[in-house]
């Protein structure tokens, strides 16, 4: 097992690697230029001396493999660069940004599971029964419902009801508990909402197909109680699927929610992923990526690891 | 779906007369909010729809740095928003102009403090505009109006408090020139140690001190306690919020949470405010200094022909479109290349005779269709308008464009795209026609017009054409003091890009409107969002 766990960590080496080189190829296809987005589109007149300097200054003009090398040498020593677009450590804008989106993404997941396993293990047992046709409408809406728009009915309804609006800057949790919970509990309502719904389909259909293994009537032929061959057979072997859905869902959250930060205005990574590509800041999109790749390769490890902790028939030997 | 498309109209309909008696009752019941005293105290939070790249105004061309820093800052001199387009002395006490229009000499206030205890001399009012005019471009120091002061010889502070600037040549809109929103004067000490310590600090004379600024949440000044201004800035500080999203923005606004937002909504967004928060806001309005364009690819056939120009431009009903599309989007004036209402402004009767200005629109257009006739452009040709993919004003702009040339025979495909996609087709000529655009913060036609030059004198001319006698014209312009005459040049020049050649179509001027709760005091929209916001002026009524 400690083994399997060294390979995987170290693979992700190479693996980021790859994604470095994909991502630094992808942003320089793409049609734009930082400095004239920068300088010409607020409609001033600007001379192309200006804009010739400014793309010197930012090492524009150098080869692109000689701007590769030089990113690389600095990814090397953990120097992610600056955003070409403000000047700004690009580690220093991200870091500016995590705390949010983490603890967003953490909250709507807590809200997710709590809502889902519940609710997918009761539509499983209670399969074509009034409590399961409930919980699929629920779900199906869920899933029916972008959760920006979701949460521009949230703040309608909380504007134009109770005159109330969600604070509109981030206070960090242990500073303003009270601050940053009234901020961030509606879009984490909103994207866990959508969140549980996936999960609240896998959690039936996993429930389901357990339910229907030997193992599973042998127990119910050995005269167990129903509450134990739920909690101890059938749910244990159910959670694999769900965790994976689970665990993808929280690495999309942190660079994803792009349209709910907006609609919240919420300071977070998603939002900064759309203005880096918009304003075409390389370095900051580069950066975010990798940040992005790495959330989603580190899962993918924590994932697998838990497969075998939950099921002994695994193994990694 | 007609009785449905009706409904909605009379819906709409009821909703903008509730706005609009709503908007007079508030008018009439209160004060405007310059008319009362000021009040000392709190603190005034704002948004910001973007957020600014650097802090160095001297570098960047955006309100996005202005509505934020500017309050940091003081001018040497300074549009008055009050009275604008009047200059006034900001931290000039007074001025004056050499007979020959040579030398303008500036008389220095004494006493004014740096946020840092120390006391400005004409020494840092000489050491800014030598960074704006003579950048240390081998240091790395960029200054994007270098240009605009190309008739500067040498900037001279022979005491501490006179600065003196001699001119290569005279000229007309100096001291307008010296007011740009943008000339934050900085500490000589500083930048003669590190010339780029401003792009990622303030440090100033203005009227706040800075606090905070967390990148894509918020900024914060605080009352600057040293301000040479006695009295003023009546506010204790000020907060802007940056949202980008115009549904959040909307939100803040109607909730409360911050009193006004200083670029301009859109109609739809001033009703939807007007219509939640009531008599509480105010709406003020203005003609603004931006305008939609046209750049026309003279590279392309068939509109390298300046026949097919001219149609284009007369297949457009400037009159009409002003009243439709004013209903839905912030545009309205029409005007040719200088701001309707402005100091050049061409007068309304040699206007209409421009091509397209005419408010007999059948003529017109019979006419620009017998001009593609000639041209031997046929019925039903297809060309591309390309555009931004921003919706106000520019899809309204495009959409309209496409209708108005489909009634002269011409097929449009209006193709929206993404800002830097979109520069980057601009630049390499890479379109047929495209949307253009252009914001100013001053009526000054060196500034406006420059842009229009032949391509291998002006760096933003997207058509690719050269004209010479634009060129004459532009030189002329520069040069002519009296500015009755320098008008002719002006209109001279319009009527030979517009009408004659038809280079560039011009389709509307903005229109600001900014909306804000009655609260906030002493606030007065001006032409544009650049020498907005002036915090030393406004108070917080209770």
């Amino acid at each position: 097992m400690t083994r399997y766990a060294l390979t995987r960590f170290a693979l992700v080496v190479p693996t980021l690697l790859a994604v470095a080189v994909l991502i630094f190829v992808l942003v320089r296809v793409v049609p734009g230029d930082i400095v004239e987005l920068r300088l010409v589109s607020g409609g001033s007149y600007v001379t192309a001396g200006v804009i010739e300097a400014e793309r010197a200054r930012l090492g524009l003009n150098k080869p692109l493999w000689d701007q590769f090398v030089e990113w690389m040498v600095g990814m090397f020593r953990l120097d992610l660069g600056r955003s070409m677009w403000s000047g700004e450590s690009v580690a220093r804008e991200i870091g500016i940004r995590l705390p949010l989106s983490l603890q967003l993404a953490v909250m709507a997941t807590l809200i997710a599971t709590v809502m889902a396993i519940p609710l997918g293990t009761i539509a499983a047992v209670q399969r074509g029964r009034w409590p399961d046709y409930v919980v699929q409408v629920f779900s199906v809406a869920g899933l029916s419902v972008p959760s920006f728009w979701l949460g521009i009915l949230i703040i309608l309804f909380l504007l134009n009801v109770f005159g109330y609006l969600p604070p509109l800057t981030f206070s960090p949790l242990l500073k303003d508990p009270g601050a940053n919970l009234a901020q961030l509990i509606w879009p984490a309502l909103a994207v866990g909402y959508r969140y549980s719904a996936v999960a609240t389909r896998m959690t039936r259909s996993a429930v389901l197909e357990v339910l229907r293994e030997d193992y599973i009537r042998t127990a119910w032929a050995k005269g167990l109680a129903r509450r134990m061959i739920l909690r101890r057979h059938a749910l244990r072997n159910a959670m694999l699927p769900v965790i994976t859905v689970i665990g993808l869902e929280f690495a999309f959250l942190i660079g994803g929610l792009v349209v709910t930060e907006q609609v919240f205005n919420l300071n977070g990574i998603g939002k900064l992923i759309v203005d880096a590509i918009n304003q075409r800041d390389y370095t900051l999109i580069q950066g975010l990526m990798l940040l992005v790749a790495t959330a989603y390769i580190l899962v993918n490890v924590v994932i697998d690891l838990l497969y075998a902790a939950l099921d002994p028939r695994i193994s990694y030997g | 779906m007609t009785e449905m498309m009706g409904r909605t109209r009379a819906v709409r309909t009821v909703l903008g007369l509730v706005a609009a008696t709503v908007l007079a009752v508030g008018f009439l019941a209160a004060p405007t909010p310059a008319q009362q005293q000021p009040r000392r105290g709190g603190t005034l939070v704002y948004i910001s729809t973007s957020q600014p790249p650097s802090f160095d105004g001297h570098r960047e061309t955006t309100f996005a740095m202005l509505h934020p820093v500017k309050p940091h800052y003081n001018y040497l001199v300074k549009f008055d928003t009050q009275n604008y387009p009047k200059v006034v002395g900001d931290l000039a006490e007074s001025w004056t102009a050499s007979r020959d229009g040579m030398t303008y000499t500036f008389k220095i206030r004494s006493g004014v403090k740096f946020h840092d205890g120390s006391t400005l001399t004409s020494r840092d009012i000489k050491a800014t505009y030598d960074k704006i005019i003579f950048p240390k471009e081998d240091q790395g120091v960029i200054s994007i109006r270098k240009a605009m002061y190309h008739m500067v010889r040498v900037v001279e502070a022979p005491d501490p408090q006179t600065v003196v600037f001699r001119l290569k040549f005279a000229t007309a809109g100096f001291v307008e020139k010296l007011a740009s929103p943008f000339n934050f004067v900085y500490k000589a000490d500083i930048l003669e140690r590190d010339p780029r310590f401003y792009e990622r600090n303030v440090m100033g004379t203005g009227p706040f001190r800075f606090v905070e600024y967390v990148r894509g949440s918020h900024w914060v000044g605080r009352r600057f306690e040293d301000y040479w201004d006695r009295g003023k800035p009546y506010l204790d500080g000020y907060r802007v919020l940056f949202i980008a999203s115009r549904s959040a923005m909307l939100a803040a606004i109607k909730s409360g949470q911050a009193l006004v937002e200083f670029r301009g909504v859109s109609p739809a967004e001033r009703d939807d405010i007007v219509g939640a928060v009531g008599d509480k806001v105010m709406v003020q309005s203005s003609p603004w200094q931006c305008n939609n364009t046209v750049a026309i690819n003279t590279k392309k056939k068939p509109f390298d022909d300046a026949r097919v120009r001219r149609a284009l431009t007369l297949a457009i009903d400037r009159w009409g479109g002003s009243q439709a599309l004013s209903q839905i989007a912030f545009i309205q004036p029409v005007g040719a290349m200088m701001r309707p209402g402005g100091d050049y402004d061409m007068p309304q009767a040699e206007l209409l005779r421009l091509a397209g200005y005419s408010r007999n629109m059948t003529a017109a257009r019979q006419q620009a269709r017998q001009l593609l006739r000639e041209a031997g452009v046929p019925e039903g040709f297809s060309f591309t308008l390309k555009n931004r993919d921003i919706s106000m004003p520019y899809e309204a702009v495009g959409v309209y464009l496409v209708d108005q040339w489909r009634q002269i025979g011409l097929n449009v495909r209006h193709e929206q795209q993404e800002g830097g996609r979109y520069f980057a087709d601009l630049r390499a000529g890479n379109y047929d026609l495209s949307v253009d655009f252009a914001c100013d913060f001053i009526d000054d036609p060196d500034v406006q017009l420059q842009k229009f030059l032949s391509s291998d004198v002006s760096d933003l001319n997207y058509g690719g054409y050269v004209d010479r006698q634009l060129d004459g014209l532009y030189f002329r312009i520069g040069r002519t003091a009296d500015k009755t005459e320098r008008a002719r040049l002006v209109h001279q020049f319009e009527r030979r890009a517009l009408d004659e050649q038809a280079y560039v179509i011009y389709v509307l001027w903005w229109q600001r409107i900014i909306p804000h709760w009655r609260t906030l005091r002493g606030y007065k929209t001006t032409t544009n969002h650049y020498v907005e916001p002036d915090l030393a002026e406004y108070w917080l009524a209770e």
